[in-house]
């Protein structure tokens, strides 16, 4: 039977483990590139914003508590449920314009850069941290510690790599995270949500706003429990602006797209040192 | 001075006094100047935006007037630092960069009872800790970071490393030369040339040590030193010749210096204010623990951005402890930094005195109990006493914004997570210490409190190897180690 009539998916926030609309009731719409609507996608407003705050700040300490080898392990089974929705994705992002083979291409960079950052999380201390030769009886060890709560500002059109390039070294570190993307990639971001939902991250851990970056960064950049922004996606000519707001809680500035190497690791963590006497 | 188990009575504290022989440090060691110009480009330069009088805290006298570095001093400063990178710092053999700064440690460590008195004359620290902690410890920075100038490739092993350029060093009035060292070892180590601004009420041993680097025989322009006061500093940040800014002070200042350098490619590392707090459990020993305590807060008057200002007692033993830490508050000695048995010397500044008086007639006001030893203070000078503060309920000013003076707040807690509640419920992150005999239960809290450096059963350790730095309003980047080298290179993957 092909007459049958489809079930259309509402796009909504993700926050707190929990999918629901915008507060403010506002939606944006995200259209192909012959103009038609695809879907209402909730527009994250600022009082979104600091629900998605307060849920990841409440699921931060437990988060960073976990071995790095279990969230190494969790990462990895985000990487696996990915791989099983890319029929999904990869429609959604054909639907807003993407080629087959650049659909293909942004799903696939995006889980093999999940596996990446998986099989990181227990080699960020052998890598960073370790036995400080200081000059004296002590015992004096340096470690990577998280950031805390971190807004990641992912681009626009960066589809699914350019979101989970950011959100996965965030919490392979410990962190927890807001991201927040917009226009071709509002799809897939909200989409996302629902492999988060169901990849034993827990609930809070990860946020999905999708809306518009240049209403909703400045509130971010302001809000004082955020610790950390990656403005990777964040429009050029408010990064300024943003940095300077951030000053008002020192909370740090990153601009990682993503990149799979050391210095993203080391953005997303800090390294708390600890001394103790070796004498009696 | 014999030493006693019991507290001494009263009686016999005035006699301890009426009968104490001063040991003072001889100042004829230092050749003071009338006044001093700019280092810039290998040579003393008179600056163009006027002089200002450094001052001896323990008198309130004039030592020497010093430039006033203005913005096209400031840009002269820059324009040479920036010619002598190109011209062959950065190019230098690594071997030969860090041979420099050999030698410039070993200089220093040949001039150390020089560059001492003269950092207590000028800052008003004690003899006992400029000659002990300051100058060995910048003697230390130097050549610690020397050996590492011909081993960067092993620093962020897998990428290359590369120096910034220009760096602008500006530098706090707690610890002159140390924070000079601290901040100009790592940069020349990594092949950068450095703009160092030094504090308006400090200036003093960045001049010597700028003297002995031209002695070392470091090319023109690698080391600059423009002193002034903020403006200098502020010109320094807004320089476009600038690729990297340091900066360690006060958290104020660090979040203009944040919103100054927004929006621009200068990097930047800042080592900001503290209220650290001090943590002691019950099963903790506690003689040791008192001295880590009083070393905690009244090392170098309390002017310590790291400094543990915050007591958090646990409550069985609270009175112990507290009459413990009073019978030793009261065996300080609060003098004549060249005294060398003097434990606190001067306030830095006429200014600082005042807001640390500030805050304490505040805390007095909010209902605190204020507690200090008796005993004379010299009449002249800037002078504070060791002073506790109980009684509080934790939203007093007192308990949440840092004093910089050797102020003691107490508190209590029953339980761990109480502990780490009340060590948390600040906006800073710098330090934190932690007394217990239980080994699970410090690294507990070591996870758990919001600190950069965590001493557990040890208090104000430093070392060039060990990376120091904050978290959260404390500033970002660290200080020291492989760490704090990477703040002063362009880390890239190497190419394929």
């Amino acid at each position: 039977m092909t007459d049958r009539l489809s079930v259309k998916k509402t796009y909504k926030l993700f926050i707190g483990g929990a999918f629901p609309r915008s507060e403010s009731g506002r939606t944006m719409v995200v259209t192909s590139p012959e103009g038609a609507v695809l879907a209402h996608v909730a527009k994250a407003s600022r009082k979104d914003l600091r629900e998605a705050v307060r849920a990841a700040r409440a699921a931060q300490q437990s988060w960073s508590d976990r071995a790095p080898y279990n969230r190494g392990q969790i990462l990895y089974r985000v990487a696996e449920i990915l791989e099983g929705r890319s029929a999904q994705l990869r429609s959604e992002l054909e639907a807003v314009g993407y080629s087959a083979d650049n659909a293909r291409a942004d799903v696939e960079t995006a889980i093999d850069g999940a596996i990446y950052w998986a099989g990181f999380a227990d080699k960020l201390d052998h890598l960073v941290g370790g036995v400080n030769p200081v000059a004296g009886p002590f015992l004096n060890l340096s470690h990577a510690i998280p950031l805390g709560v971190c807004a990641l500002a992912a681009p626009d059109d960066g589809g699914i790599r350019g979101l989970l390039g950011l959100i996965a070294p965030a919490i392979m570190a410990g962190n927890s995270v807001v991201a927040i993307a917009g226009g071709r990639s509002a799809l897939v971001t909200s989409t996302l949500g629902e492999v988060f939902a169901t990849s034993d991250v827990p609930a809070g851990v990860v946020n999905l706003l999708t809306g518009d970056h240049r209403s909703l960064l400045p509130w971010a950049a302001d809000h004082d429990d955020i610790d950390l922004m990656d403005l990777s996606g964040a429009p050029v000519d408010v990064v300024a602006d943003l940095e300077a707001r951030a000053a008002q809680n020192l909370k740090r500035v990153a601009r990682t797209d993503g990149t799979e190497d050391i210095n993203t690791a080391r953005a997303f963590s800090e390294i708390k040192t600890i001394w103790h006497p070796a004498r009696i | 001075m014999a030493t006693t188990d019991s507290a001494p009575e009263a009686g016999d504290l005035a006699q301890t006094f009426a009968g104490y022989v001063p040991s003072i440090e001889s100042r004829d060691i230092v050749e003071l100047r009338e006044s001093y110009g700019l280092v810039i480009d290998g040579e003393e330069r008179e600056s163009r935006g006027g002089s200002l009088a450094t001052i001896d805290p323990s008198s309130g006298e004039r030592i020497a007037e010093v430039g006033a570095g203005n913005a096209e001093d400031v840009d002269d400063a820059v324009v040479a630092a920036r010619r002598a990178f190109e011209a062959g710092w950065r190019d230098l053999a690594p071997r030969v960069r860090a041979k420099y700064i050999f030698r410039i440690a070993r200089l220093l460590q040949d001039r150390a009872r020089e560059f001492a008195v003269l950092e207590s004359m000028d800052g008003g620290k004690p003899i006992r800790e400029s000659r002990d902690i300051d100058i060995p410890l910048s003697a230390a920075h130097l050549f610690y970071h020397a050996g590492w100038a011909d081993k960067l490739e092993y620093a962020v092993p897998g990428m290359s490393a590369r120096p910034l350029g220009v760096v602008g060093q500006i530098i706090p009035w707690n610890f002159p030369l140390l924070m000079a060292s601290w901040k100009i070892a790592p940069a020349l180590a990594c092949g950068n040339t450095v703009v160092l601004k030094p504090a308006e009420t400090t200036p003093l041993t960045a001049l010597l040590l700028a003297d002995l680097i031209q002695e070392a025989d470091l090319p023109p322009g690698v080391v600059n030193v423009v002193t002034g006061a903020g403006e200098t500093g502020a010109a320094l940040v807004s320089h476009p010749g600038v690729d990297k800014i340091a900066f360690t002070g006060s958290t104020g200042v660090g979040k203009q210096i944040r919103r100054q350098v927004a929006g621009t490619k200068t990097r930047l590392t800042l080592e900001l204010g503290g209220k650290g707090a001090h943590v002691v459990f019950e099963d903790a020993a506690l003689d040791q623990a008192v001295e880590g305590i009083v070393d905690g807060i009244f090392f170098n008057q309390g002017h310590v951005c790291c400094a543990g200002s915050r007591l958090l007692v646990q409550e069985s033993i609270a009175d112990d402890v507290l009459n413990r830490l009073r019978r030793r508050m009261e065996r300080l000695r609060v003098g004549d930094p060249l005294d060398k048995n003097t434990d606190v010397g001067a306030i830095n500044s006429h200014a600082q005195l005042e807001r640390i008086q500030e805050f304490v007639e505040g805390a007095e006001a909010e209902g605190c109990r204020i507690y200090q030893p008796g005993g004379d203070l010299p009449e002249r000078g800037f002078w504070f006493r060791p002073t506790l503060v109980t009684g509080l309920g934790g939203s007093e000013r007192i308990a949440r914004e840092e004093v910089f003076g050797p102020v003691l707040t107490v508190q209590t807690f029953r339980t761990e997570a109480e502990a780490v509640a009340k060590a948390n419920a600040t906006r800073y992150g710098l330090s934190a210490g932690i007394w217990t005999e239980k080994g699970s239960r410090i690294l507990w809290m070591a996870e758990r409190l919001h600190a950069g450096v965590i001493w557990a059963n040890t208090f104000n350790q430093f070392d060039p190897a060990s990376p120091f730095g904050g978290v959260r309003e404390s500033g970002f980047g660290r200080e020291g180690g492989r760490h704090g080298l990477q703040e002063y290179l362009d880390v890239t993957p190497v190419a394929p």
